[in-house]
């Protein structure tokens, strides 16, 4: 069997791992944006008016990747491919806090993540563009910002 | 909690659950949407696997509103879902939301669903950062 990147049991894993995210998404709603904000409105729950369903959708999907996982460990290699892409990043350091600070305004602002806004293309709303390509300018604009960081000196 | 749905969300989390594991479990790599789509763009990884994951999402979304009408938004009879605020707001969300996962290397689904499930610390630490700073953003921009 083979085991690069191409192979056709790679690439149809790939994609039947994505339709299930996609689908995932839609039977949750974390499409709808303004559901998303509704669980982020924390400041809600004494009027009544928090939707926890973010909770409910992420707790069972780490639950079930955690199963996944356990599964692996019995595995010397994933089945299609010759090992796992483990991040080989391990330290709590400035950019993973610094970004994920931006990020969590960015989120906050819209309601929006990464898979909910590539899965609302499926539903062209209004305005989808104008987040997606400012998205992908910010990713793209992020790799030279974290060349920049890491390229520094630690301070402390 | 008029909008709360326990059902449909704990049924989502499953299927997104699962995608996560067949993604490991099958090609060794996580199913985290930002490093997805972000590799595509200069300086590139491996492409293919990758369009392949995102455009089923996308279709698979789209199918299942067909299949599944009226859970919400998105589908036939449903109303389509509101993007929150003026193009430029948008802009400044989506500039943020790709320039903070590229940084912090993943997402809620990268960090949020695959991290906490190898139980990194690292991605802890990512989760515990962005839902915090999105709950306060909400709390002082007031956008719902």
């Amino acid at each position: 069997m083979s085991k690069d990147n191409n192979s056709l049991s790679y690439v149809a894993t790939a994609a039947v791992s994505g339709g299930l995210f996609g689908l995932g998404l839609y039977v949750s709603q974390m499409v709808d944006p303004l559901k998303v904000l509704r669980f982020l409105d924390v400041g809600a729950i004494p009027s009544g008016g928090w939707d926890p369903s973010l909770a409910f959708v992420i707790v069972p999907a780490i639950l079930v990747a955690f199963i996944g996982n356990r599964f692996a460990k019995g595995l010397k290699a994933p089945l299609f491919n010759g090992h796992f892409h483990l991040p080989d990043l391990k330290d709590i350091d400035a950019p993973l806090v610094l970004g994920a600070a931006l990020f969590g305004i960015g989120w906050g602002m819209s309601g929006i993540c990464p898979g909910p806004a590539i899965a609302l293309i499926a539903f062209v709303p209004h305005n989808l563009l104008v987040f997606l390509v400012a998205m992908f300018a910010g990713s793209f604009a992020g790799n030279h910002v974290l060349k920049w960081m890491t390229r520094r000196p630690a301070i402390a | 909690m008029e909008f709360f749905s326990p059902v449909p969300a704990t049924i989502g989390g499953v299927l997104i659950g699962l995608s996560a594991a067949i993604l490991w479990i099958g090609n060794g790599r996580i199913a985290g949407i930002s490093g997805i789509f972000g590799r595509i763009l200069p300086p590139t990884g491996p492409v293919r696997w990758r369009l392949a994951f995102l455009v089923s999402m996308v279709a698979m979304a789209g199918l299942g509103a067909l299949a599944f009408p009226g859970l919400g938004v998105g589908g036939p009879g449903a109303p389509a879902p509101q993007l929150i605020g003026d193009p430029l707001w948008l802009a400044a969300a989506g500039l943020l939301t790709g320039l903070g996962t590229r940084i912090g290397n993943g997402c809620t689904s990268g960090h949020g669903v695959c991290g906490l499930a190898r139980l990194s610390l690292r991605s802890a630490v990512a989760v515990a950062v962005f839902f915090s700073v999105a709950m306060i953003t909400v709390a002082v921009t007031g956008v719902v």
